[in-house]
């Protein structure tokens, strides 16, 4: 009965952190682990894999949580109790620890070698030996920062990239590659430490309760604001995919129920092989309907990362705007257009942009109400009846001006405007956020996330 | 039903032996495609090998691959079964004099006059059959109704002849690029693969594989360079297929190392667009075009 109480909490597990399991699914999961030898944790992994995950980006929620669920080892890993360790070794910087030089040394060869399984048995030495802070909390915990400290595997790659190169030339290509593999290995030795950790802590207290704060959302959920660098990174590399999916659907789209013009001679053309009568009709392709793309964006620290992103999503999706023209300001305004010619690589371009761009007057702090007037002024042929205007930004104007007039003037003469704020719907109107009272201009959308994005972009083209 | 593997093990042997190399994942969910006698989902960016999975799966049991291959506009037409309406109509205008239309609607809708298309032949098949269904994502969403019908009972219906069921359940693939994200009820009905990219010591294993010809210090220092490409931020990262042809390549040019020169010279075979190889020589310290 174990094993169904704990099948049955997995998916609970899985259905809390946002994963649609469904019944059917559930149940072909069970069936596949009758079919197959239990003994292999490994193949008990893919087989949940391949009957519950559907989608890639749950992959990493999903592989936190069976790893909770389905622990590899017990304790120590060594098989019958838990041994008592009533005074968990300090790492000391001044006293040499000849306990953690050894594990050093031994986590050298290992990362040489890329040795997987025996990595996994290090980190499960070290955080058996260094993961347990001091036994004076009532509750024992365990630290991933701590074992990180004790066998601090980024001190080890000089000595690791010379072992590679062996005397071959620094600085050139095979330094670069060699660099490469060893970080990935360090990277998937961190993972493995925070993920023993989290076996531990579940040990000591219950999966349950782990699995709440170890699981992430999933990364079209993701907080763009909150984004770590890591998240950012993997993040861009959603964008295109992203682009891709949105321009098959638009695409789609425009095609769906809207025949042209019957194609005359196409249909009498086919009707000759069905004795002239005429079985199927051809019709004339319709013209797709282009909107031009105008994008006011905020490119203050606050909201940086947010307008690189709904940037990068909109050139990648120029072929479905006729033109796209893009301002970016903080308290001045400039046309960044030139920036993403076609070919361009648009992270440089944000980069570049903020170092070129003659964005910052004076403060360097927000004004809106100055860069909605500059852009009345300078830019008045701009905003056509074909336009879509976009303004991006969180819509805190640091109590300045809010120039309401212009920015009525430019939604009027725009097709349709909107107005994405990445921030969370509670946060606006709190401090100098003007949202609501730029929303009565302009209609304001929530946009924090990939997901949310993708929907305000299909919707506009 | 009888099952074409005995284990997970034995999906990875038998893959091995037509030259596909599979990880433990892979020969898992294979075997479980089977066992549990439900259709594959693979999905995973382009050239990392899904088709092929179908492939070596049908070579590695002796079944016959029947492809449907999918496009913009596929219809029941061109997936199921047609009739054959030329034939149908030659038939009725060469009826001898005084027949009876019921004769001649007997007559018309029979066997003879019956297109059938990848997915009725695949379920009228009594022999082993893999169905590989290619490219699922390119089809229209009326074809996903489509399938689900066929691929939850694998039986079809035509009106005029009744019920096909399947004798032999085919063993099902499905592949998708995610260009469009599949519709919740397809995927719920089917066991779902991510292909990735394959660690670089899978790779090794697949350039040694397939170009025999090649050194293994060259094969390392190949695989662990195409790991470095696509750890880059490119419009497309390189495939096993690209690595593949770069290996290739290499052997055309007789080169015996991987070093600036030669990577910079048969770039062009990895990375398809101006604004990667521009991106991979600079993050790289390549030479440039014009210097070469």
């Amino acid at each position: 009965m174990a094993l169904l109480d704990r099948h049955v909490g997995f998916l609970d597990a899985l259905r809390g952190a946002g994963l649609a399991v469904s019944l059917a699914e559930g149940l072909d999961a069970a069936r596949a682990l009758t079919v197959l030898d239990l003994v292999d944790r490994e193949a008990m992994r893919a087989a949940y894999a391949a009957t519950l995950v559907k989608r890639p980006t749950h992959r990493a929620t999903f592989d936190t949580l069976f790893d909770l669920w389905f622990p590899a080892a017990v304790g120590d890993g060594a098989g019958g109790p838990p041994a008592e360790r009533p005074d968990p070794p300090r790492p000391n910087l001044r006293e040499p620890d000849p306990v953690a030089d050894g594990m050093r040394a031994r986590l050298f060869d290992l990362l040489l070698d890329g040795d997987e399984a025996g990595l996994r048995q290090l980190v499960r030495d070290a955080v058996a030996t260094y993961g347990r802070s001091p036994a004076s909390a009532p509750r024992q915990t365990w630290s991933a920062y701590a074992v990180g400290a004790a066998l601090d595997p980024r001190t080890l790659m000089a000595g690791l990239l010379r072992a590679v190169l062996a005397g071959q030339d620094r600085g050139g290509l095979a330094e670069r590659t060699a660099r490469r593999t060893l970080e990935d290995r360090i990277a998937a030795l961190q993972d493995m430490i925070t993920a023993e950790v989290r076996r531990r802590l579940a040990e000591d207290t219950s999966a349950e309760r782990v699995a709440k704060v170890a699981v992430r959302p999933p990364l079209e959920q993701l907080d763009i604001l909150r984004a770590t660098r890591k998240d950012l990174a993997e993040l861009r590399r959603a964008v295109h995919p992203l682009a891709r999916r949105l321009a098959t659907r638009l695409a789609v789209k425009h095609k769906a129920g809207r025949r042209g013009r019957l194609d005359f001679r196409r249909t009498v053309r086919a009707s000759l092989s069905t004795g002239g009568v005429p079985v199927r009709t051809f019709h004339r392709p319709r013209r797709p309907h282009k909107p031009e793309l105008v994008v006011l964006c905020d490119v203050s620290d606050s909201v940086s990362s947010f307008a690189h992103f709904t940037l990068l999503l909109a050139y990648a999706l120029r072929e479905q705007f006729s033109k796209v023209r893009v301002f970016a300001f903080v308290d001045n305004l400039d046309e960044v257009t030139a920036h993403f010619a076609p070919g361009v690589d648009v992270g440089d371009a944000m980069r570049d942009l903020t170092s070129k761009a003659d964005v910052v007057w004076v403060t360097g702090r927000t004004n809106y109400g100055r860069a909605f007037e500059l852009f009345a002024d300078r830019y008045p042929e701009v905003i056509g009846p074909k336009t879509a205007l976009l303004i991006l930004g969180d819509a805190r104007s640091n109590y300045g001006p809010l120039a309401l007039p212009a920015l009525a003037k430019m939604a009027d003469a725009a097709r349709r405007a909107h107005w994405l704020n990445p921030e969370p719907h509670r946060d606006w109107d709190t401090g100098d956020s003007a949202a609501s009272t730029y929303d009565r201009v302009v209609p304001m959308v929530e946009c924090r996330n990939l997901a949310q994005l993708a929907a305000f972009i299909e919707d506009l083209a | 039903m009888t099952s074409l593997f005995s284990s997970p093990e034995d999906v990875r042997t038998r893959l091995a032996a037509g030259d596909y190399l599979s990880d433990g994942h892979i020969a898992t969910t294979v075997f479980l495609a089977d066992a549990l006698g439900k259709p594959l989902l693979v999905e995973g960016p382009a050239g990392v090998g899904k088709t092929e999975l179908a492939k070596a799966v049908a070579a590695a049991t002796g079944a016959e691959l029947v492809r449907l291959q999918c496009y913009e506009g596929l219809d029941e037409g061109r997936a199921l079964y047609e009739w054959n309406y030329r034939k149908q109509l030659l038939r009725i205008q060469a009826a001898p004099e005084g027949q009876e239309w019921s004769d001649t609607h007997d007559d018309i809708f029979g066997e003879e006059f019956l297109l059938s298309r990848p997915l009725l032949t695949a379920i009228r098949r009594t022999e082993p059959t893999v169905l590989l269904i290619d490219e699922t994502d390119k089809t229209d969403v009326e074809v996903e109704g489509l399938l689900l019908e066929v691929l939850s009972d694998f039986q079809v219906t035509i009106p005029e002849l009744g019920t096909v069921t399947a004798a032999r359940r085919p063993f099902v693939v499905l592949t998708s690029n995610a260009t469009r994200e599949l519709s919740e009820a397809l995927k719920r009905r089917c066991l779902y693969l991510y292909l990735d990219y394959p660690t670089p010591e899978r790779e090794r294993e697949i350039v040694l594989a397939q170009v025999p010809e090649i050194t293994e210090a060259l094969a390392e220092q190949l695989v662990r360079t195409v790991a470095t490409l696509r750890a880059l931020d490119l419009k497309k990262s390189p495939s096993i297929a690209e690595t593949l042809d770069w290996a290739r390549t290499l052997l055309a040019l007789e080169a015996d190392a991987l070093d600036e020169d030669a990577i910079a010279r048969t770039l062009g075979v990895v990375l398809k667009h101006v604004s990667d190889q521009t991106r991979a020589a600079k993050e790289l310290g390549l030479p440039t075009a014009e210097s070469v």
